[in-house]
């Protein structure tokens, strides 16, 4: 899968997890262009990721990332290994 | 289980039908992810919690400061989650030759808080006990050494536990108990602690909200109260109709252990005083055989209070177990190894609990303890005789059967009551019956112990307590009424309420003439009664109307003088 089929599923994920049929997530999209993206909903959306694509997040990246599309390329790297 | 996004999406429905429940939560962690999982399990249940974060790791703060916004709403409950990590720190910094008092030191602390609480609110605390972290920093030798952190946490759980005994108000969220069935990896995200301090995991918190309703649910009185058990495959291994008794698999040999083992743990459920009966579909003296002839049997007839065995359909046996013993659908619970029964009975009356089993007979027993369900608040001596009064029941039913006219029957019955006030041996069966009475019960009002205590030392409150016996048995303390004099004239019935086992007994005529009494020694003109529908009170609507109470506006009155006493066949 390349980074774009998977910002495409995170989109999906985004949908369902801020309950908002409207949300579009583009590479450089971030928490401030999203206004349900609070911290708590991050901790929601890093676990609904996960479990999606059967991965886990360390404690520095969750905090690090500064993009969606940041978040998709270590997804990349993460789905890759296995 | 609910996941953490269903409970979350439970926020958003609207729902004017549901209760409102002041809670407010003390917690050492990060507590938001907390509050949301409990009001949306709440709202599973019809509650409508309405949470009162109190700060974030402030205990000592918000529990010792007067003005703090712990005090600044009335709470119904004040739930407690402390931190096993922050515990940890504390006992870091203790230098090592006095680890040794750690537990010691830390329960008095605890002490403090909750006598704290108590004297300033009358909410019910719900306490978390720690989770356990062992450090591992003297591997098993740990547990061996009073200066390690595992020995002195586990003191002081215990200690939690002896010091709720002693606390009436004080109820205990056993967060161990589902560590034990979790695991910690489970439980804690260890991202998520150390990002933000946020103690359980999101697949975690459906279970902690739902162990936490269990508690609230049992104070307020929606409890399981009967076990309704199929026969075949579910009690014992294989079908007593073409295996006969000794063909059944019961006993310590191969399958039949997982079901004596089922059935041991059924008979500590009715030591503690809930009613098991048996729906089954076979020829009733087949069916009864095991329970009379086969050696390994641990339920024996004696244990049963209901038992049916027929070829009637087990939606219409189960409507009647329910209407001998009287109690709600909703506090039944239906076991039976087969998924059509069970949902053939849901489809029917879908207020009942029908747990789908495991389809490994060995499993079931895990199983149905992993799904609590039956959380109590309380435990009385009573409860325990409870499967002996409901057979008492049926020979009475029997005795009235040779009787044409009630009356003679009544009197047949040689029915003794013995009044009381409140005092300490009975106020907590008291408090229970007012927190557990849903049909006979005219106001609903819940007391929890300390609240009858009050009323019971209160000059304004009259208070009294029924026991009914006869000939058949002693059905114990079943009536209890609560008067307040509102002002000099008017004895108002603040709580009335029976049990519905002494229903048609001409109880209430009984209890009337005493209130009427009472209202005379007291020099009122009045007494008056109130009704507060709920859905399960629906029984007594008319009870003041019948008495010869006359209505006004939404209360119901009664002249003291015009008054004729009842005719009645209690003693």
């Amino acid at each position: 899968m390349n980074t774009e089929d998977i910002i495409k599923e995170v989109n999906s994920i985004f949908i369902d997890v801020l309950d908002n049929d409207g949300i579009i997530v583009q590479y450089n999209t971030t928490s401030d262009d999203i206004e349900e993206w609070d911290s708590l909903n991050h901790i929601q959306l890093v676990v609904a990721i996960e479990k999606y694509f059967k991965i886990r997040f360390t404690a520095a990246e969750i905090v690090n990332f500064n993009n969606v599309g940041e978040m998709c390329e270590a997804i990349k790297v993460k789905t890759l290994a296995q | 289980m609910l996941s953490f996004s269903q409970l979350k999406k439970n926020l958003k429905k609207e729902d004017a039908q549901l209760k409102n429940i002041k809670i407010s939560i003390l917690s050492e962690n990060a507590g938001q992810l907390v509050t949301i999982a409990l009001k949306g399990y709440g709202v599973e249940f019809g509650y409508n919690f309405e949470i009162n974060e109190c700060g974030y790791n402030e205990l000592n703060l918000q529990v010792f400061e007067p003005e703090s916004q712990l005090y600044s709403v009335q709470s119904d409950y004040i739930i407690i989650i402390p931190s096993v990590q922050k515990l940890l720190n504390q006992f870091y910094k203790k230098p090592i030759q006095e680890r040794n008092v750690f537990a010691t030191e830390h329960i008095s602390y605890m002490e403090e808080i909750i006598h704290t609480i108590s004297s300033k609110s009358n909410a019910k605390i719900i306490l978390f006990n720690y989770l356990e972290i062992n450090d591992g920093v003297f591997g098993n030798f740990s547990a061996k050494l009073d200066i390690s952190f595992i020995t002195q946490l586990r003191k002081i759980n215990v200690a939690i536990s002896e010091l709720a005994q002693i606390t009436k108000n004080l109820f205990i969220n056993d967060i161990v108990s589902l560590q034990t069935q979790f695991g910690t990896a489970f439980i804690i995200d260890n991202k998520f602690y150390i990002n933000s301090d946020i103690a359980f995991s999101l697949d975690f918190l459906p279970h902690l909200a739902k162990n936490t309703l269990d508690i609230i649910k049992s104070i307020e009185g929606k409890i399981n109260k009967c076990l309704v058990l199929d026969l075949d495959n579910t009690l014992w291994g294989g079908i007593i109709g073409d295996d006969g008794v000794e063909g059944i698999q019961v006993g310590q040999l191969g399958i039949g252990k997982a079901f004596t083992e089922l059935q041991q743990w059924f008979k500590q459920l009715k030591e503690r005083g809930i009613i098991l009966t048996i729906c089954s579909k076979n020829t009733e003296a087949i069916a009864k055989e095991p329970f009379i002839n086969h050696p390994e049997m641990v339920l024996k007839l004696d244990d049963i209070a209901v038992f049916i065995a027929n070829w009637e359909t087990k939606v219409d046996n189960i409507r009647h177990i329910q209407s001998i013993l009287n109690i709600g659908f909703d506090s039944m619970v239906f076991i039976d190894d087969n998924p059509f029964e069970r949902n053939l009975v849901k489809e029917n009356i879908p207020q009942i609990h029908a747990p789908d089993l495991p389809e490994d007979p060995s499993d079931y027993l895990n199983f149905l303890r992993a799904l609590n369900l039956f959380e109590t608040a309380s435990f009385t001596s009573e409860d325990s005789e409870r499967t002996h009064l409901y057979q008492e029941d049926a020979k009475r039913q029997v005795f009235k059967k040779s009787f044409l006219n009630e009356g003679e029957y009544l009197a047949g019955l040689a029915m003794t009551s013995k009044i009381e006030s409140f005092n300490k041996f009975n106020i907590p069966r008291v408090a229970q019956l007012t927190v557990r009475s849903n049909q006979f019960n005219l106001r609903t009002k819940r007391y929890s112990e300390v609240e009858i205590e009050q009323i019971a030392n209160s000059k304004k409150h009259t208070c009294m307590s029924f026991t009914l016996s006869d000939k058949f048995g002693d059905h114990g303390l079943i009536a209890v009424v609560i008067l307040e004099m509102k002002n000099p004239n008017d004895l108002f019935i603040d709580t009335w309420l029976m049990s519905c086992r002494v229903l048609k007994r001409g109880m209430e005529s009984f209890v009337l003439n005493k209130i009427v009494s009472i209202a005379k020694e007291l020099g009122c003109e009045k007494v008056i009664g109130e009704y507060i529908p709920t859905p399960k009170n629906e029984i007594v609507s008319n009870h003041y109307k019948d008495l010869g109470f006359k209505a006004i506006d939404d209360f119901w009155y009664l002249k003291v003088e015009d008054y004729r006493k009842r005719k009645t066949y209690i003693n």
